[in-house]
């Protein structure tokens, strides 16, 4: 909401010389938080002048330029064609001896920061220029200078050359902006304002508020226009129109412009002048807050009904847009019966009615509109204007009667126009519910007392009626405040006129909670541990393309291709969300690489949505209503999974050469470990195993890895070289993504540590000849489990191939590092440890021991 | 070698001689002190300590002495070798000393040489600093709740007192999930995990949320669609906004130092009454330059929003206003990074080049 300084000073007392800044500064106080503070960027000295001569001059250029003397009350010396005033070359065609227009002097500065001086043209020494009205910021029109006995009408009496048109013009205005809040629908208009400002000052509204609405209006009792209310579907049990006011004015001349002090707080406020007709509507609008519609009475057919849509009505409205209508839709009607939809109730008026350039006769019409009604219609339209924003938010139902006398009181005065005697207010507005208010309640939640004379003090100062005695006070909203409904409400208002720096700050106490959840710990650990590991940390979007998931090569049937689709995502590019993290992490690494070269080593841990398809749309419920259980069940059950997922992404060297050496290649060895290392921190043990059938991962290169219970973890490896040509990857990079909620589910409560021996360990070392195809870890595995309890490590140190192991087969050289708890094994006891071990691998596996 | 002189004859060895043995005594002395390291040490030794030298022959023959003469012999050559030994010794570990020195010069390396094997790595810091405030507020008994980021709307907007019709729901600017009525969106705020916590731990609850959410807003310098808030919801018998205030001040200095002032500004949220916003004075102009691009000249800028907890939001988990009252915040924490650590640009925070990451490390 922009407010002129000027318009506010009239229903607020301003202090003298106060600036935009001061009252943005006493807004904030309240509540009106500044969007921008406004002023007119021209600068003088800018003067009124009366052209004295004009002589034209037709160049060679084909142009004509107007010589002109021009009288702006100096003794300037004359240099024009006329015995006095100054000389100024002019090209606009409408400048005419006896007109009274605007010149800039040199050392001025117009719109857009252009500077004037005394310059040489067309053979003449322009000593000035007169000013259009884009060169002033007033508006587009540039096609002539501003002549002022046009531009004000009669306030142009007595206007001396000479006089500052700054000020005239209201060029220096300023212009504060604030953000209203939507619970605070009256305070988009500059009466709400106003209001709000005498509360920042902290001034009494009875004596620094003028209220623009106290019109006198018109003794009652002539019936005007019919109007008829007829809502047989309310929304929520609410009339659709509980108040509408119509004023007819006739005999409005057509050609009537709207005066000049109009048209600039309609601009300064944001707003465009259109007409006399229009101008008047918007501009009680702003002062106001109430949207008034005018209708060219000629063109409206009887009565005005007020009714909900029926099927298959259509409406073009005044954007000139062609619309299908909702039987929920609030209409405004005309014809036998309301058969002519004339306008969407509170959102925009009907093509059909509206006023044109020949409208005499004019209709204008001021109602109430349910908010919840206007809003749907307004949304529903994709149809949000001037009038909807402000019914939605709730306007002042007590206003229409006065917002209609002072349109029709404008359109009189700069119109010409009678008013009827008859005056149609159909009423039926439900009585205004008084809140009651425990005398403690401001004290219990703004930890702060307050008397019972100061609590009605401020309530009366917002507007409220307050009565009761005792402990609970009756407080009677005013008809402005309809967002004031419950005991909290009325605090708030106490609270903030008394003012937010009165609170206290008082640090409270919690009883002592428990700390970090295992989760969170986990997650913590996990995350350090890779960035220990030399890992950056990284925060992807979770939107993915639908493509996505055929450059990772995911089969058709696929779980993660069952990703959940935004309805208004950011981009149409990419809709879904992500059911992978690596299917977002690929972005990331593709952006490294590209700035900083091919080592990269990224992760990111992060929630993925993984529906199953059997989510139900939940129930739905009004707010403050506690679901009962099973409701509450249904709510929780509609939410789709959402596990949280780590993802490993290194493309590149993990080790760098330098002076030591070679570099070395990140391989899928490294990823495995990794995810083992970080299962480890936290506790848990992973089995790996291949996984020849896992995208994106290349299927001789990507390890399955599971809980000893067989639940699956993750994978990891190399991912599949068509993927990463497809991404345009590095090629060979290697990749892990674990549920890091399965990880957490495997921590086991408290470690039962284990005694640490003190004796002197045996080292074993056996080689063991198996098939090219067998898995180290299965070899491992049975070793350990053949070794039983005294095995206290066991450990691959060598993997051999070539003479003498046959083709085909592979020599694993393992440690076995053997302690008792009790004793110092004998050379005896080591070597059976170490000959059960062989044995169940070589029963296993089909191991060979290698004979040295 | 003289035969054993079991006569008691009064036979002369040369080698036994006073002035011989001192002779020789004095010849090793010299050779052990002319050896220059451990080697010519030992051949020293070997000369005039080992099996061939004069002293150790010598005390062979101590034997072919008569008796009476054996004793004195014996006596003067003991004190010979043992004076050669001791030498010898002495000299060793002179010797050992010096090498060892020497050696120890000649392993020097360039201690300046990098050692860079491995990159480093780093956290992002909106996830470390969530961290520190989670840590600040289990400091204070708080606990850590959380919640899901595609969440249904009445946990995003109803339980929260956001009416379907509400112009404050149409402003949250949300990403619904298809399709249309589905009831599910990225979540808007932190916000639904008070609604969430209410009904699964009661009250008095105390607890922090630190966590992901959404925003249909194109990135640019100073916005993005996905970021980060840390929520606050305390509710128990005689919460007040002082404690709101009370605990923001607290949050603020802790996260902007000691001298952070802090102002609460009315406001308007559907799920707190009365509300507030949160303010800090400009971290770039301190409130004293008009046209500062970091405040607008107001020198205030917004932290977050706040309030105490609304009476419908309390009913709708099953809690009764009249006996409890609680406040709830929303504090950005990309905002209070960039205000914390100087970061222009909202996209640094986003795009996660690792340049970003690692200057913060593990911790911020």
């Amino acid at each position: 909401m922009r407010v002129p300084l000027s318009w506010l000073a009239e229903y607020a007392e301003l202090p003298p010389g106060a600036r935009a800044a001061d009252v943005a500064a006493d807004l904030v106080r309240v509540g009106l938080e500044e969007e921008g503070l406004h002023t007119g960027d021209v600068s003088g000295p800018l003067v009124v002048g009366r052209v004295l001569a004009v002589v034209e001059e037709p160049q060679r250029n084909g142009r004509t330029i107007r010589w002109c003397s021009v009288d702006v009350g100096d003794e300037a010396a004359a240099d024009g064609p006329a015995a006095r005033g100054r000389g100024i070359v002019c090209g606009a065609p409408n400048v005419a001896a006896g007109d009274l227009v605007v010149v800039s002097l040199p050392g001025s500065v117009l719109a857009g920061g252009i500077a004037i001086s005394a310059r040489r043209t067309y053979g003449h020494v322009s000593d000035g220029m007169i000013c259009s009205a884009r060169e002033l910021g007033l508006g587009d029109d540039h096609e002539g200078i501003i002549v002022l006995q046009d531009l004000l009408g009669p306030e142009v009496e007595g206007l001396a050359p000479g006089a500052d048109a700054i000020p005239l013009l209201g060029l220096a205005e300023e212009v504060v902006q604030v953000n209203v809040t939507p619970d605070r629908g009256y305070c988009l208009s500059v009466r709400g304002i106003a209001r709000e400002y005498v509360h920042g000052r902290r001034a009494d509204v009875r004596t620094a508020f003028r209220d623009p609405a106290a019109q006198r209006l018109p003794a009652a009792g002539r019936p005007g226009h019919p109007v008829v209310l007829d809502d047989r579907a309310p929304v929520e049990g609410r009339a659709g129109c509980d108040r509408f006011v119509a004023r007819v004015v006739r005999g409005v001349d057509p050609r009537a412009a709207s005066p000049w002090w109009m048209r600039r707080r309609l601009q300064l406020a944001g707003m465009r002048p259109i007409s006399l007709a229009v101008d008047v509507t918007n501009y009680v609008m702003l002062a106001l807050g109430q949207p008034l519609h005018a209708y060219d009475l000629d063109r409206l057919e009887g009565a005005i009904t007020v009714r909900r849509a029926r099927p298959g009505e259509r409406l073009t409205t005044l954007d000139g847009v062609d619309r299908a209508l909702d039987l929920e839709d609030l209409l405004i009607t005309d014809g036998p019966d309301g058969e002519r939809v004339i306008g969407l109730a509170g959102v925009m008026g009907g093509a059909s009615t509206e006023v044109s350039g020949t409208t005499t006769d004019v209709l204008v019409e001021a109602a109430h509109f349910d908010p919840v009604s206007v809003a749907r219609t307004a949304r529903r339209h994709r149809l949000g204007s001037e009038a909807s924003r402000r019914f939605e938010r709730g306007v002042d139902d007590d206003l229409q009667a006065a917002a209609a006398e002072l349109a029709v009181r404008l359109l009189g005065e700069h119109g010409g126009g009678t008013p009827d005697p008859g005056v149609t207010d159909v009423d039926d507005r439900p009585p205004r519910r008084a809140v009651p208010l425990p005398v403690g309640e401001p004290a219990r939640l703004v930890g702060r007392d307050f008397t019972v004379e100061r609590v009605t003090d401020l309530l009366e100062q917002v507007g409220c009626t307050v009565t009761g005695r005792g402990q609970v006070l009756q407080v009677l909203p005013p008809s402005w405040r309809p967002d004031l409904v419950l005991a909290a409400d009325l605090v708030e208002e106490i609270a903030r006129l008394d003012g937010y720096s009165e609170i206290p700050s008082v640090l409270p106490v919690a009883p002592p909670g428990r700390g970090l959840t295992t989760a969170q710990r986990v997650r913590r650990s996990v995350s350090r541990g890779l960035a220990e590991a030399g890992l950056v940390e990284v925060l992807s979007y979770p939107f993915v393309s639908g493509e996505r998931h055929d450059e990772l090569a995911l089969p058709e049937d696929d779980p993660r291709r069952n990703a959940l689709r935004l309805s208004n995502p950011l981009s149409d590019e990419q809709p879904y969300l992500r059911t992978s993290v690596l299917s977002t992490l690929v972005d990331v690494l593709r952006r490294n690489v590209g700035r900083n070269g091919p080592d990269v080593a990224l992760f990111e841990v992060g929630q993925v949505a993984r529906p199953d398809g059997g989510e139900r749309v939940p129930p739905r419920l009004a707010p403050g209503v506690h679901p009962d259980k099973e409701q509450l069940g249904a709510l929780y059950a509609a939410v789709p999974s959402q596990p949280t997922r780590v993802a490993a992404l290194v493309s590149g060297r993990w080790e760098q050469p330098g002076w030591w050496g070679p570099g070395r290649r990140v391989d899928t060895a490294d990823l495995v470990e990794l995810v083992r290392r970080v299962a480890r921190t936290v506790g848990v043990d992973v089995d790996v195993a291949a996984d020849p059938d896992h995208a994106p991962w290349h299927p001789g290169r990507c390890a399955v890895l599971r809980l000893a219970d067989r639940t699956l973890v993750g994978h990891a490896g190399e991912l599949h070289p068509g993927v990463l040509a497809r991404l345009e990857l590095p090629s060979r990079t290697v990749a892990f993504e674990i549920d890091l909620d399965t990880v957490v589910g495997a921590v086991d409560g408290p470690v039962r540590a284990r005694p640490v021996s003190t004796y002197p360990a045996a080292r074993e070392d056996v080689a063991l000849v198996v098939a090219q195809d067998v898995p180290c870890e299965t070899v491992r595995r049975a070793l350990a489990d053949g070794a039983g309890d005294l095995l206290e490590d066991v450990r691959l140190f060598d993997v051999y191939t070539g003479e003498p192991v046959a083709d085909g087969y592979k020599s694993l050289a393992f440690s076995l590092r053997l302690r008792a708890p009790d004793r110092t094994l004998t050379a005896e006891e080591a070597g059976t440890v170490r000959d059960a071990a062989v044995a169940v691998a070589a029963q296993r596996t089909g191991a060979v021991l290698r004979s040295a | 070698m003289s035969a054993p002189n079991k006569q008691y004859d009064p036979v002369e060895v040369s080698l036994l001689h006073p002035d011989e043995v001192e002779r020789a005594r004095l010849e090793a002395l010299a050779a052990v002190a002319a050896a220059r390291d451990v080697a010519e040490l030992k051949a020293a030794r070997l000369a005039h300590a080992g099996d061939r030298s004069p002293l150790t022959l010598a005390n062979r023959e101590i034997g072919a002495l008569p008796p009476q003469a054996r004793k004195d012999a014996g006596i003067r050559l003991g004190a010979a070798r043992r004076s050669v030994a001791d030498a010898v010794a002495a000299r060793q570990a002179e010797l050992e000393a010096e090498r060892d020195a020497r050696v120890l010069v000649e392993e020097t390396v360039d201690v300046t040489l990098p050692g860079d094997r491995r990159p480093r790595g780093a956290r992002h810091p909106l996830q470390t600093l969530q961290e520190r405030i989670a840590d600040l507020f289990v400091g204070m008994g708080w606990e850590v709740a959380e919640g899901p980021e595609v969440e249904g709307e009445w946990f995003n907007f109803d339980a929260l007192n956001f009416g379907p019709d509400h112009p404050a729901r149409q402003m949250q600017d949300t990403f619904f999930v298809d399709p249309p009525g589905s009831g599910m969106v990225l979540r808007t705020h932190t916000s639904p995990v008070q609604a969430r916590a209410l009904l699964e731990r009661g009250v008095p609850i105390y607890v922090a949320v630190p966590g992901k959410v959404f925003r249909t807003d194109e990135l640019d310098a100073t916005h993005t669609p996905v970021f980060h808030q840390v929520e606050g919801l305390a509710v128990d018998e005689g919460l007040t906004m002082a404690h709101l205030r009370g605990t923001l001040d607290h949050f603020a200095a802790a996260m902007f130092g000691p001298g952070t002032v802090t102002r609460l500004r009315p406001s308007f949220f559907p799920f707190t009454e009365p509300s507030a916003e949160m303010d800090l004075t400009c971290f770039v102009c301190r409130g004293e330059d008009a046209a500062c691009r970091t405040c607008g000249g107001t020198g205030w800028i917004e932290w977050g929003g706040c309030g105490m907890v609304h009476p419908n939001v309390l009913r709708a988990a099953g809690v009764d206003p009249d006996r409890v009252s609680g406040f709830a915040f929303g504090m950005g924490i990309e905002r209070t990074l960039m205000f914390r650590h100087g970061v222009a640009d909202m996209r640094d925070m986003v795009e996660g080049d690792v340049r970003f990451s690692r200057q913060f490390g593990m911790e911020v």
